[in-house]
């Protein structure tokens, strides 16, 4: 249920990226998400998009684990697609115009970028940080970059500090999920028939232990 | 008659990962009905992997399980059934605990095998006795016991589905003395009750001396002993091998036996021990 969870996962490696100073991988994954987020243009989008090819070839990341990463989103990734392909006016000849269906070739053309710029976010943020860099390192980094902003008496070292015991619990309370749906599971319960209610209902065993473990 | 077999069974986690570990390898075991066999094993050696084979929570890498001579995973969508007629208790199983009160928490389990009120009413009553829960105690929140009286209900949540092969793992870890026994001897109690075959993961040799028939020794993720416990006590250094023991008055024993104070290398239980050295004190009176 919980495996197919790979953010924050980190992936030992020997490839550059993973060499690479966290400090400057954050201040690149700035950059990086500016340049995705403004890029509107055809030429700007193969541009991004050949950037994040890049990034992805040096870091040695398996393509499986890559795909398992955008799989979640996938519902979101359609969703948008179908919305920006259906719904994007133009005052060109619509391409298909069947009673309240009209599509444009506009449409076609930010749904592809919709999902592009999407998919490279995702991937880019997992290559650059989650993948390749350990939450340690992470911390570190941020800590350092923010450290200019203890001149005006920000708590920096603390912001690290709760980040870094957050990041370091995620992996805990997924193992001790884990542990509670085998137990439960060992118990007959059910978690993947019924409808949605059901559903809902069946997490109850698996929520109320985890709530009193974790208080 | 054969309960349950492992046939040929590889466990390997994390495969195409940096991540890949072989947690068993190759392992071929069988458990007889009625037995008690207990499973001991250095940490790390398996024991626990082998523990969620059982029930098809885990699927082998490789080899098959029969239980009753069927394949578990021949038909993956009826696993319900398998899981109520192998009842895993995991370590630790205090946490499963989810309920308002402890009679509805040990009824989880019958109701999803999808049993009428009054045959779940029925296995809570029986399932409470084997492990010693008074009527009060049902009544309250699970939350409110003590933490004997915690395993106890949650051993019960599982017994409660009738299984015919209970898998333990270290079901007396981390009790006192008094609560161990009694959790263990309702167990064999539930076992003889209902010809069940247990299974019992455990780090006190003295527990299993006392309640297992064979004991299975792990090591590494292979096989490294089987047989019955007087077999296995015998080959106390073979143990001391894998970093495992054998019983403190067996280490007794082997002591005495190499001061020449007396001949048999078989003792394992304190029962045993003391018939033992009344009979070596009267042959010294005698002698």
């Amino acid at each position: 249920m919980l495996k197919d969870v790979t953010f924050g996962q980190y992936y030992p490696g020997n490839s550059l990226l993973h060499k690479t100073d966290p400090r400057i991988k954050m201040i690149i994954l700035i950059e990086y998400l500016v340049i995705v987020l403004a890029a509107t243009t055809e030429i700007a989008a193969l541009v991004s998009l050949s950037f994040t090819l890049f990034l992805i070839t040096v870091s040695g990341i398996r393509f499986s684990v890559l795909i398992k990463s955008v799989k979640p989103l996938i519902f979101v990734l359609v969703f948008t697609a179908v919305i920006n392909l259906f719904f994007t006016k133009a005052d060109t000849r619509p391409l298909v115009d069947f009673y309240f269906i009209t599509i444009y070739k506009e449409g076609i053309k930010t749904a592809v970028m919709m999902l592009l710029r999407l998919v490279s976010l995702v991937l880019g943020t997992s290559v650059l940080i989650s993948f390749t860099t350990s939450p340690l390192e992470l911390t570190d980094a941020i800590e350092s970059l923010l450290s200019p902003l203890k001149a005006i008496k920000v708590p920096v070292h603390e912001f690290a500090m709760m980040m870094s015991i957050a990041l370091r619990f995620i992996p805990t309370l997924i193992e001790e999920t884990n542990k509670i749906i085998s137990a439960q599971k060992a118990r007959c319960a059910d978690f993947e028939s019924g409808n949605i209610l059901k559903r809902v209902k069946s997490l109850i065993p698996i929520l109320i232990p985890l709530f009193v473990s974790s208080i | 008659m054969t309960a349950l077999e492992l046939k040929n069974i590889s466990v390997i986690y994390g495969e195409n990962t940096p991540f890949r570990k072989a947690a068993l390898n190759n392992i071929n075991v069988s458990f007889e009905k009625g037995s008690i066999t207990g499973i001991i094993g250095h940490t790390g050696s398996g024991k626990s992997t082998l523990a969620s084979l059982t029930n098809g929570l885990l699927k082998p890498t490789e080899g098959e399980i029969l239980l009753y001579g069927e394949n578990i995973w021949d038909k993956p969508k009826e696993m319900v059934k398998v899981r109520s007629r192998v009842g895993l208790v995991f370590q630790y199983p205090e946490y499963q605990l989810f309920d308002e009160t402890v009679e509805s928490d040990i009824a989880f389990g019958p109701k999803n095998i999808g049993l009428s009120e009054e045959e779940i009413k029925e296995r809570v009553r029986l399932a409470s006795e084997f492990c010693g829960l008074t009527q009060k105690e049902l009544r309250r929140s699970p939350f409110e016991l003590s933490g004997g009286q915690k395993r106890r209900a949650a051993i019960a949540g599982v017994i409660a589905m009738m299984p015919e092969v209970l898998v333990l793992d270290e079901p007396a870890a981390g009790l006192d003395p008094k609560g161990k026994e009694e959790i263990l001897s309702g167990l064999v109690e539930y076992k003889n009750a209902y010809g069940a075959t247990l299974l019992i993961i455990s780090h006190s040799m003295e527990d299993i001396a006392r309640y297992a028939d064979n004991i299975l020794v792990m090591k590494q993720g292979e096989v490294y002993m089987q047989g019955n416990v007087e077999e296995i006590f015998m080959q106390a250094e073979k143990l001391f091998d894998a970093n495992l023991d054998v019983p403190q008055i067996t280490k007794l024993f082997i002591e005495l036996k190499k001061r020449n104070l007396c001949r048999s290398n078989d003792v394992y239980t304190v029962g045993y021990a003391k018939k033992e050295i009344e009979k070596l004190i009267k042959d010294s009176e005698n002698a």
